[in-house]
């Protein structure tokens, strides 16, 4: 019964302290519109936890990583002033900055280091994955990590949101997150997940220090809604606008639109053990029949975005700067398809041995985008006579979908810059045994010798080399199908100057930013 | 009165056991591995594999049978645990307190306003008659037909783009709260004003009200002795009613205005496979139900005892 009435009681205070909540004046009083940079941006938080929301903590720049990485994708120092990898490159040693503290106030030092390490460790991400025999603190200022065999991406491992380091007294008994304090130039002041987020400059910052006092984060769900804030100038910054907004918004005074390339493509996960797609004439003519110019055009309004490649130019030794594009592409697919016995009947379907060529293609409604592309493939394929029915699910479909082996083919957004080195992407992709969100039923033998050889290669030359083979097979086998590549369209108002993006999408550079001067 | 609230609590008792039950077969049997679900919605798109799927699936034990975990749900519940949300790891009862104390918020001030609006056009419209009753019901079939986003971004563009009156998105201060509380309140509007001019016709219509005219008493001593009362009865039930519905159904608008409420968690709940999310809102939504009937099952008896208390 007692339980009852403190149930109830729970309940009620509750419901009492969320009206008064909203009503009164929240501990974020001291913020206000002259002195807060509001960014508003699709994506939403639930948790502390960095190996889940990471991401958007890196951005609001409260968590930091022992190494960085440059808008080229090169590492460089962060809470680690330098790095030494060993000979035979099983053993990293970092040394610390000196003088960093958390926002508690407790010493950066390397107990701390090793404590957010190990735990990210034991969650899910990609240190996870990485032979790490062990993590220790050699002194207060240095910490090794030693490999079980050379791992050359631990850095760009090392640099990803969910090695974050924050403050031993943030982790409970099971490691769980309890507080948010990291070393970034931001602290946190408000937290109401899923949608708003409130950060206040940290001055003991050891870096460049923020010029602007508060930066308030809102969860802007719809696109037309973000698109209305930035108009009215409620959000300074406004991430992820909708490509038919922008004529619109170009014509603002107060708005200085910024398109950016980012390291993320539109492409098609085919199942290359499929019996209709096990021959890669077949992959290739579905490759053809896709009209990528109209789609970047016409459907993502970003001229110039499609995408004969999966890896973008940006990442220069993933890119073929030879690639042409073929001159008659749905004559070309329908003879590849003809080659293969395949012969359209009465319906205008393609048909071999009194089977028709039906494809289930699943796609997920995470990225509005995707199920728009998913139907203009649809109409693609069906012109050549491949029927395809689209089925619009959850984007777990897609790996559960490689494991059990029902997938088909999948329309998706991949990340390529999701660690800041693409082979770490590329390693997971197109292994020996493809990847959940890679290659399917697809083996090849040259690929996993390359593969390996470019995990131990740190001759920048033999890399490139290595990198531009290991595309050229992906190119013409088309495990994978590329579409088009990702341009991240960004409004900023004009009080706010300092802006610049980064493609890896790690930070918001808040600490670059100011006010202009009335 | 005690055999009232005797009958009530032994029906949320019922409701929240069905409500519960209800959820939890529910949930199981849709389409999907749910470790997949909850991975991608803990994760992110860009961080969902099979390994992270292997590792949620291991964490929260989802291997177990499903009258097993049925049979944990149910002890938990008579102790009066929600358990954890599985995506954030945060106490359900909290996420729920969060979303359901806004949602509230925005329900109470939308059917405040909606009163204020419909009320006064209803009445107008029963007292007036034809040709301004048919364009007032017509006017508010056209809003009624609108979908609420709709509604939501015409508000905006006004008073938000427009007039700058108001943010555009957002929560914390009052001036957040106008515009979804006004567009529910518009849109709710729509309905309840038929509601009222429904009832004040029959009640302007019936032989008591034309006799308390004859007796010799003024038009507004009639509507004040005969009027409020009759009218008032089935526009309390029906707002009452709806208030739920309201808090339920107001998922687009939460996400226009990034309003944390209870239907906008509650459909994200259900993406992720969010049981005890679910569960936790569902309880909590099928209480507030029971208790709202009881609520206006009294102000109903206290307009009109006639009937005796109901049971």
């Amino acid at each position: 019964m007692r339980s009852l009435f403190r149930f109830i009681r729970q309940m009620g205070f509750g419901f009492l302290a969320s009206f008064l909540v909203v009503y009164g004046s929240m501990s974020w009083a001291a913020s206000s519109k002259e002195n807060t940079l509001s960014i508003s941006s699709a994506f939403e938080f639930t948790s502390l936890d960095p190996s889940k929301n990471g991401y958007i903590y890196t951005r609001m720049q409260l968590l930091e990583t022992l190494l960085d990485v440059n808008s080229k994708g090169q590492l460089v120092p962060a809470l680690a002033s330098k790095w030494k990898v060993s000979e035979d490159a099983k053993s990293w040693r970092f040394t610390l900055r000196d003088k960093v503290h958390f926002h508690d106030g407790s010493l950066m030092d390397a107990n701390a280091v090793v404590k957010s390490l190990t735990i990210a460790k034991q969650k899910h991400g990609a240190l996870r994955k990485a032979p790490i025999e062990s993590i220790q603190a050699i002194d207060s200022k240095t910490v090794e990590v030693r490999l079980t065999k050379p791992y050359l991406l631990l850095g760009a491992i090392l640099a990803h949101y969910s090695n974050a380091i924050l403050a031993p007294a943030s982790y409970g008994k099971k490691g769980d997150v309890l507080a948010l304090s990291g070393t970034g130039p931001y602290q946190l002041s408000l937290y109401a997940p899923p949608h708003k987020l409130v950060v206040e400059k940290n001055s003991a910052y050891w870096g460049k220090k923020a010029s602007i006092p508060y930066v308030s984060y809102l969860t802007g769900h719809r696109a037309e809604s973000r698109v209305m804030q930035a108009r009215s100038g409620q959000a300074d910054i406004v991430f992820g606008l909708a490509p038919a907004a922008l004529p619109l918004l170009k014509k603002l005074p107060s708005l200085t639109l910024y398109s950016n390339s980012i390291p993320r493509t539109i492409a098609l996960k085919v199942n290359s053990g499929h019996p209709f797609l096990n021959d890669v004439r077949a992959r290739q003519a579905l490759s053809l029949a896709i009209n990528r110019t109209g789609i970047a055009k016409s459907i993502l309004r970003i001229p110039d975005s499609e995408a004969e490649q999966l890896l973008p130019p940006s990442m220069t030794d993933w890119y073929l700067p030879t690639i042409s594009k073929e001159p008659m592409p749905l004559e070309s697919a329908q003879a590849l398809l003809a080659s293969l016995g395949w012969k359209k009947n009465a319906d205008g379907v393609l048909e071999r041995d009194g089977k028709t060529f039906d494809l289930t293609l699943i796609t997920y409604a995470d990225r509005p985008e995707l199920t728009t592309v998913a139907t203009a493939l649809q109409a693609q394929w069906n012109a050549i006579g491949v029927r395809t029915k689209v089925n619009v699910t959850n984007s777990s479909a897609i790996p559960m979908g490689h494991q059990d082996g029902s997938l088909e083919v999948a329309l998706m957004a991949r990340n390529y810059g999701f660690i800041a080195n693409p082979l770490g992407v590329i390693l997971s992709d197109f292994g020996a045994n493809g990847g959940d969100w890679g290659a399917m039923n697809w083996h090849n033998k040259t690929m996993s010798t390359l593969l390996g050889s470019l995990e131990h290669t740190t001759d920048p030359k033999k890399y490139h080399q290595l990198a531009q083979q290991a595309a050229q097979l992906i190119y013409q086998q088309r495990p994978m199908i590329p579409v088009s590549y990702y341009v991240q369209q960004t409004a900023v108002n004009n009080r706010v100057k300092g802006f610049h993006f980064d493609p890896f999408e790690r930070s918001f550079f808040l600490n670059d930013l100011e006010f202009k001067s009335p | 009165m005690k055999q009232l609230i005797f009958r009530r609590l032994l029906q949320l008792v019922c409701v929240v056991w069905g409500v519960g039950t209800l959820t939890f077969v529910l949930m199981r049997a849709l389409p999907g591995d749910m470790a997949y679900r909850i991975a991608a919605s803990r994760y992110g798109q860009d961080n969902v594999d099979s390994q992270a799927a292997a590792l949620v699936r291991n964490e929260l034990q989802l291997d177990l049978p499903p009258w097993l975990a049925y049979w944990h749900w149910l002890m938990d519940l008579l102790q009066f645990k929600l358990g954890h949300s599985l995506v954030s790891g945060e106490p359900v009862i909290d996420s729920v307190q969060h979303m359901l104390g806004h949602s509230l918020l925005l329900a109470v001030a939308g059917l405040c306003l909606s009163a204020l609006i419909a009320v006064p056009l209803g009445l107008f419209s029963a007292w007036r008659g034809n040709p301004l009753d048919s364009v007032l019901m017509g006017l508010s079939s056209m809003v009624r037909a609108m979908p609420v986003f709709v509604l939501g971004v015409l508000l905006l563009l006004v008073f938000a783009l427009h007039w700058n009156w108001f943010p555009v998105a957002g929560f914390g201060t009052a001036m957040h709260l106008v515009l979804p509380a006004l567009t529910l309140a518009i849109s709710f509007a729509a309905i309840s004003n038929r509601v009222v001019r429904d009832s004040a016709k029959q009640v302007f219509g019936s032989s008591f009200y034309t006799f308390s005219q004859v007796k010799g008493l003024s038009k507004w001593r009639t509507f004040q002795r005969h009027g409020i009362r009759n009218i008032a009865l089935p526009v309390v039930a029906f707002l009452g009613i709806q208030l739920v519905s309201m808090i339920e159904g107001i998922v687009m608008i939460e996400s226009l205005f990034s309003w944390p409420g209870i239907g906008h968690g509650l459909a994200h709940a259900i993406f992720a496979r969010d049981i005890p999310v679910i569960q936790g809102a569902a309880l909590a939504m099928g209480a507030l139900f029971v208790l709202l009937n009881t609520l206006v099952d009294i102000v109903c008896h206290w307009i009109d005892p006639r009937g005796g208390m109901p049971v």
